[in-house]
């Protein structure tokens, strides 16, 4: 089954549906709903990093007039309900769940120790001043070495911070080791960030005691799972709560996932019988939505003297904070699974290990595990080009995947067993129409001039970016009585461009006009089952089951055209927004008495690559550290676009986080465990005049063959390369000086002190 | 306390706490949704809104503050009919993707263009800088708000 070559709107830049009601301020997200007779409720959260609660007295907060309850965790019965984990379930990580209200320890500073529940957000938040807690502190475990020292645990009836380790082996690596003309071992620091979406998350969530049913407002990227979760955790049916996604602002990973306030909004309405209210505030995402990165690794290479990568070993250490969340093991697991990148290395033996600390607990962050392995990567490739005097363009080009090679199968990787393969694709084509785009070889002339008091320099490396998980997604299609079609989808919307892409395919498969189509997505009453938005899957997984449902309802609106024109119903054939046959026809509009109404589901275990090659040019201030980025290009091959304007979009977007995250991005801890940087005036994000000079070229080279569309998860990928690829050409800016940046942030502070040290180390020699 | 103000040219009124934000004031007392709250302290720009032409975080003024002034915001904007210019521009460049911070951008756009209708490149990044989007990069932005001098009397740079 496959779409005619002849359709309209897929690959077409559509203009977004979406924007006319965001560009009037019309959209509604989840702070803008209200309900009658509501009340808000605020979180008290843990001052302390580490501690014991001796107790918790609320009685003053409770006598503050407009104040209706104060919920500690006695409040949730004998057993405090846990979060746990949607991927990676491993019974080994149970120990590690989060309760949803601390109830013996605190674990990190902003972990929820009680929800006040008032007239007004205002009211509540003069009532946590009224909460007396007594903690007995401990020493915060704050940092790779104090975790591993162990003389302060987190969870003493596991006795170390150990979680556990992930370990990918492919090959052998020892012989390939043994036999190496270079061993290059070097430590790399990824520093922790996070997604930083910018509108805070937020529930209102109504229970109503009568007929027993709940609903939430707020859903965002998994609200089927969420669901299930909450459910469980309340004690209740799945089928006596609906969850409603409305428009979201931002996602990237985070957003989402469950935390404690998923439930603790909810079972604030149960416990008071009316709708609550909850939006978080700014310094309560700084310290309580999923942290990311944060990862240390001692990485060893091996190579040959004409630069073939024969092997990669080593430790990475992640610290995932003081809880194991929902999908906690996906950075770390990548960080080992996914070091080989679009390389064919045949020897791997990579592990992380996943340490607990006294700091916000982690989860993905666009490009998750990929963004820290890849800066390790390239700068290990670029750092083995200089001690084999090899040019670093062609040393890549020697080790990447060739077409012939596809399906290539990616490391294996345990305890919890995800195999992998490239799908398809022609890297070095990709990779030499990066290096012609970006005119390589003139700027080649640059590396490391000094030009009007800045060192120039370049770099080039390529990238893969997983996407298209299973195990599968719902379409449910409905032609209504008055011929328009409404698709539902499993499928959510993070601020994607979601219902214009899918209404694009839509459109397509059953060839009728655009604006005849709606899209609703994300709610758990929708369809029957849904997975949601994560891993670059919505456009394959959700427009793949569009197509297979399209051709249930043709079979529907065949026999329904056959009774109106009175003939068989292989005999009808389906033209336009019409039904013909023998000469007759019958629109769309009003062809049965009721709307046609089909469910269709797509199956799919093979992930999909979408790959590319990046390449920077930069120029250093060495007085100050600071960088300018003059010239950043990426080129990525997706298999087939839906629309060419939302994918460019997305991989500009994502190309800038990178540079948040290579040069600012930085969620900083005292040797206390407290967060330093709690406001967004700390927190520096990339802004309108920091990086102006981004470019992205599409492709559509090689389909996916694991899909009817063609398509590659895509749009998350910008990010992958850019911690690595920009080290590389602030190295090479900086040669002449020996600079060899191991660690991000590339804040000028620590450029900085490099060159000061680099300098210094040339002055003694 | 009850203030009196103009909301997008129409008198308006609102019985406000003296600590209520300007911005809780338009959302939640007169149910203008379209001024969002990104931070609540200044730095991301999502909440601004237009006092006496000039383009303010909504988050950092008291609504009592407003009193007497007159007030734009993305709803004023904007009308039933079509988009505007400026709203057309930013929807032909793509210049927004999961829409929060969006109206921060128009007003602050319009603010800027009604006063510098030749801005430069370089000038709109300066002003755009105020404000904070994750998810598109700024380009798209920047070339939107370009694109959209003409139709505030841009005579071309």
């Amino acid at each position: 089954m496959t779409l005619r070559p002849a359709n309209s709107f897929i690959g077409s830049p559509m203009e977004r549906v979406e924007d006319l009601r965001f560009l009037r301020g019309r959209g509604t997200y989840v702070s803008d709903v209200s309900r009658p007779n509501q009340l808000h409720a605020v979180l008290f959260r843990s001052p302390e990093a580490h501690g014991r609660i001796r107790s918790i007295d609320t009685s003053r907060a409770l006598a503050l007039p407009g104040v209706h309850a104060v919920i500690t965790a006695k409040d949730l019965g004998a057993t405090v309900p846990r979060v746990p984990l949607r991927l990676q379930p491993l019974p080994q990580l149970e120990p590690f769940h989060q309760p949803m209200l601390a109830h013996d320890k605190v674990r990190y500073v902003g972990e929820p120790v009680a929800v006040v529940i008032a007239d007004s957000a205002a009211i509540a938040e003069d009532a946590l001043e009224l909460i007396d807690l007594d903690i007995e502190a401990l020493p915060a475990v704050t940092d790779r070495a104090s975790a591993d020292a162990g003389d302060s645990v987190l969870f003493e009836e596991h006795g170390s911070n150990r979680a556990i380790v992930w370990t990918a082996t492919r090959g052998e690596a020892e012989p390939a080791f043994a036999g190496a003309d270079l061993v290059l071992k070097e430590s790399f620091k990824i520093q922790r960030h996070a997604a930083m979406f910018m509108e805070p998350r937020g529930f209102v969530a109504e229970w109503n005691a009568e007929t027993e049913q709940l609903t939430v407002w707020g859903a965002a990227k998994v609200a089927w799972t969420n669901r299930r979760i909450l459910a469980g955790a309340m004690g209740i049916s799945e089928s006596s709560i609906e969850m409603i996604e409305l428009d979201v602002g931002g996602g990237f990973g985070s957003r989402g996932e469950f935390y404690p306030e998923d439930y603790l909004i909810p079972a604030a309405s149960r416990f008071i019988g009316r709708p609550v209210k909850w939006t978080e505030d700014r310094r309560e995402h700084l310290m309580c939505a999923n942290h990311a990165r944060d990862i240390e690794c001692d990485v060893e290479m091996a190579l040959s003297k004409d630069g073939i990568i024969l092997g990669l070993r080593g430790m990475a250490y992640a610290d995932i904070g003081a809880y194991i969340r929902t999908n906690g093991s996906v950075g770390p697991r990548n960080v080992a699974q996914f070091m080989s990148g679009p390389y064919k290395i045949a020897n791997i033996h990579l592990q992380t290990t996943m340490l607990t600390t006294n700091k916000t607990p982690s989860g993905t962050y666009r490009g998750p595990g990929r963004f820290e392995t890849d800066f390790i990567r390239e700068r290990m490739i670029d750092l083995a080009a200089k001690k084999l005097g090899l040019d670093r363009a062609d040393m890549r080009r020697r080790n990447l995947v060739a077409d012939a090679d596809m399906p290539y199968p990616l490391a294996s990787i345990t305890p919890y067993d995800s195999s992998t393969e490239l799908d398809s694709g022609d890297y070095h084509a990709v990779f030499d129409m990066c290096i012609k785009e970006f005119n390589w070889s003139e700027k080649t002339a640059l590396q490391g001039k000094l030009i009007d008091g800045r060192y120039h320099g370049i770099a080039v490396g390529s990238f893969i970016e997983g996407g298209a998980a299973g195990p599968k997604e719902d379409a449910r299609l409905v032609l209504e009585t008055d011929g328009s079609l409404t698709v539902y989808l499993g499928s959510s919307a993070v601020g994607q461009g979601l219902e214009t892409i899918m209404a694009q395919i839509a459109a397509d498969a059953m060839e009728i006009p655009f604006d005849r189509i709606r899209v609703l997505h994300g709610s758990t009453s929708h369809v029957t089952e849904g997975f949601g938005s994560y891993h670059s899957r919505s456009t394959v997984m959700g427009g793949s089951a569009i197509l297979l449902a399209a051709e249930k309802l043709k079979v529907l609106i065949r026999e329904a055209g056959a009774k109106r024109l009175g003939c068989a119903s292989e005999d009808v054939q389906i033209d336009g927004e019409s039904v013909v046959a023998k000469g007759a026809s019958h629109p769309f509009a009003a062809l049965a008495e009721a709307p046609l109404d089909v469910e269709a589901t797509f199956y799919n275990k093979k992930y999909t690559y979408a790959y590319g090659t990046q390449a920077a040019h930069v120029s250093v201030d060495v007085g100050t550290g600071h960088v300018r980025v003059l010239d950043y290009l990426s080129v990525e091959d997706v298999g087939r676009m839906i629309n060419p304007l939302t994918l460019h979009g997305q991989a500009i977007g994502g190309i800038v986080q990178g540079l948040g995250g290579t040069f600012l991005e930085h969620l900083i801890y005292d040797e206390h465990g407290q967060l330093l940087t709690g406001s967004l005036a700390d927190y520096l994000m990339p802004t309108a005049s920091d990086f102006p000079n981004i470019r992205s070229i599409t492709l559509e080279l090689k389909p996916s063959p694991n899909n009817p569309l063609g398509a590659k998860g895509a749009g998350e990928g910008g990010i992958i390369p850019v911690g690595g690829i920009v080290a590389n050409a602030v190295a090479n800016a900086l040669s002449d000086l020996g600079v060899e940046p191991l660690e991000l942030p590339l804040s000028p502070p620590r450029l900085w002190k490099l060159i000061h040290a680099a300098r210094e180390a040339k002055l003694q020699a | 306390m009850k203030i009196e103000f103009n909301v997008n040219g129409k008198a308006m009124s609102a019985d406000v706490d003296p600590r209520m934000t300007l911005a809780d004031c338009l959302r939640y007392e007169l149910g203008l949704t379209g001024t969002h709250l990104g931070c609540e302290h200044g730095v991301c720009g999502a909440c601004t809104v237009i006092v006496n032409g000039a383009a303010v975080r909504s988050c950092l003024m008291l609504a009592v503050q407003a009193a007497g002034e007159s007030v734009v915001t993305v709803e004023g904007l904007s009308n039933d009919e079509a988009l505007t210019p400026l709203q057309a521009s930013f929807r032909k460049h793509h210049a927004l993707q999961c829409g929060f911070c969006t109206p921060g951008m128009v007003t602050t756009a319009h603010a800027l263009l009604t006063h510098e209708p030749n801005a430069s490149e370089e000038r709109v990044r300066e002003v755009l800088s105020g404000n904070i989007c994750r998810c598109t990069g700024y380009i798209p932005i920047v070339e939107a708000v370009l694109d959209a001098r003409s139709a505030y009397g841009s005579k071309g740079e």
